[in-house]
């Protein structure tokens, strides 16, 4: 059988991220897009679930998003923090009850559509990876115009939405974005055919 | 909590799911390039797959651009994970170099690479691992290396042992270093493990046989290169990743190597 080019370059598979990424994963500033005092910080945070209701200890997000103005940014650093940079890269493991916080900003639209953060979920015990998207609640108008929020079942839409919950004590606005691998409300997970 | 069953019938499961696999290519079916998020044998991943189909999207601008990185997040030291410390750690040299390409065998230049493995003795640095193997004062076990212009990387590491898991009785995973990567686009994102060939323990251990075609699960193992050996120094081993490729091209003529 002739080897057509294409075919010398099939994808490398997969695999756990398994258990001890913790001294190598998460970096110094990962989850701090922003840093806490920036005039637009908000807390994007959550907790991972397996399909029992019982939170993940070990799992490990990336968010990928653009700034406040929409703007993709194409900054080196996103491991050097400098405190002033956005790179739209963010890296957070969670803590021993399954829980995640990222400080970042809201996203504005790209290019006219639905902010959202792209949401990368890693774990011992998912074989390979998940993405999903966080979009807002405040851009009611927007978000009822989106594609992938259109494709999927009205009564799993909510969990592609986060929550808000009002404003800390920093005066920063909280959103929630539980993740659920299975089960209940499980998250809707996105394959993007690239 | 420890898993009381035997390797036994674990492989006997793993066996039924292959079989199962090998029975669908026959029909005419894409063998699958990526494990299975659902794989029973693999005992932590029951709870952690989603039961929904996943949601088919096309990458908007977002997905189709990554993280920007460059030489001012990694040091060049980095890519040598045998200098770390104050002497030289315990284990075979060995240097595992290769190139990130893309789907179409473009080189994916300036992008993040990241590894990290355990011991020679098959330990990790964490304090939830514990393997009873010693810890090794100078060895971290973890790499980090920027790609250059041919999408090519290049660690210096020491061989990395197996280990036991508590996947089910006398579980061990094969001897492998995490690797980390991104692409061009964030939907390349991938993170995986390296193996090295010839290793007895493949065709016992769950994360690796959760891949059910042969083919793929050969891609993860890199190949022995005796032109990297340096003389004196260290053994050569030539492991190239592809971040995408054509989901449904696959080589019927593609042998298995384990
Ligand atoms: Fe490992």
């Amino acid at each position: 059988m002739t080897e057509s080019p294409a075919a010398r370059y099939v994808q490398t598979p997969a695999q756990t991220v398994g258990p001890f990424y913790g001294f190598a994963l998460p970096y110094d500033g990962g989850a701090e897009l922003v840093p806490g005092h920036h005039p637009h910080a908000i807390r994007l945070h959550g907790t991972v679930f397996d399909g029992a209701g019982e939170p993940v200890p070990d799992a490990i997000l990336e968010i990928w998003q653009a700034d406040e103005t929409g703007a993709l940014r194409n900054e080196r650093g996103s491991l050097a923090r400098d405190g002033f940079g956005f790179t739209g890269f963010g890296r957070a493991a969670v803590d021993f009850g399954g829980h995640y916080t990222f400080t970042t900003v809201e996203p504005g639209p790209v290019a006219g559509g639905a902010p959202y953060v792209l949401v990368t979920v890693f774990a011992r015990g998912l074989i390979h990876h998940l993405f999903t998207r966080a979009y807002f609640p405040g851009n009611a108008e927007l978000n009822a115009t989106d594609a992938v929020l259109a494709a999927v079942p009205a009564d799993r839409r909510h969990t592609l939405v986060c929550v808000q919950e009002g404003t800390g004590p920093t005066g920063a606005a909280s959103y929630r974005f539980d993740i659920r691998l299975q089960g209940e409300n499980e998250t809707v997970f996105l394959d993007f055919d690239a | 909590m420890t898993d009381t069953t035997s390797q036994h019938e674990i492989s006997a499961e793993m066996q039924a799911i292959e079989a199962e696999a090998r029975a669908r290519v026959a029909e005419g079916n894409a063998p699958e390039l990526h494990p299975r998020r659902d794989y029973p044998p693999y005992r932590s991943s029951i709870l952690r797959h989603p039961t929904h189909e996943l949601v088919r999207a096309d990458p908007e601008e977002i997905e189709r651009h990554s993280p920007a990185f460059g030489h001012s997040d990694v040091s060049p030291l980095e890519s040598d994970l045998t200098i770390q410390h104050n002497a030289e750690p315990l284990g075979e040299r060995m240097t595992v170099s290769g190139r990130v390409l893309d789907g179409e065998g473009r080189p994916v230049r300036h992008q993040l690479v990241e590894v990290w493995q355990a011991n020679a003795g098959g330990r990790y640095v964490h304090k939830r691992d514990q393997h009873p193997a010693p810890l090794d004062p100078n060895f971290t076990g973890v790499g980090r290396v920027i790609t250059g212009d041919n999408g090519e990387y290049s660690f210096t590491t020491i061989k990395p042992g197996p280990y036991p898991w508590r996947n089910h009785l006398n579980a061990w995973r094969p001897a492998h270093i995490h690797f980390s990567l991104f692409g061009t686009a964030f939907t390349q994102r991938l993170i995986t493990q390296m193996y090295f060939p010839g290793d007895p323990l493949f065709a016992l251990d769950p994360i690796y046989q959760s891949i059910t075609d042969p083919a793929a699960r050969a891609r993860l193992i890199g190949v022995y290169d005796h032109d990297l050996s340096v003389p004196e120094f260290s053994l050569g081993y030539r492991w190239d990743i592809v971040l995408t490729g054509p989901k449904s091209t696959w080589m019927e003529s593609e042998e298995a190597h384990d």
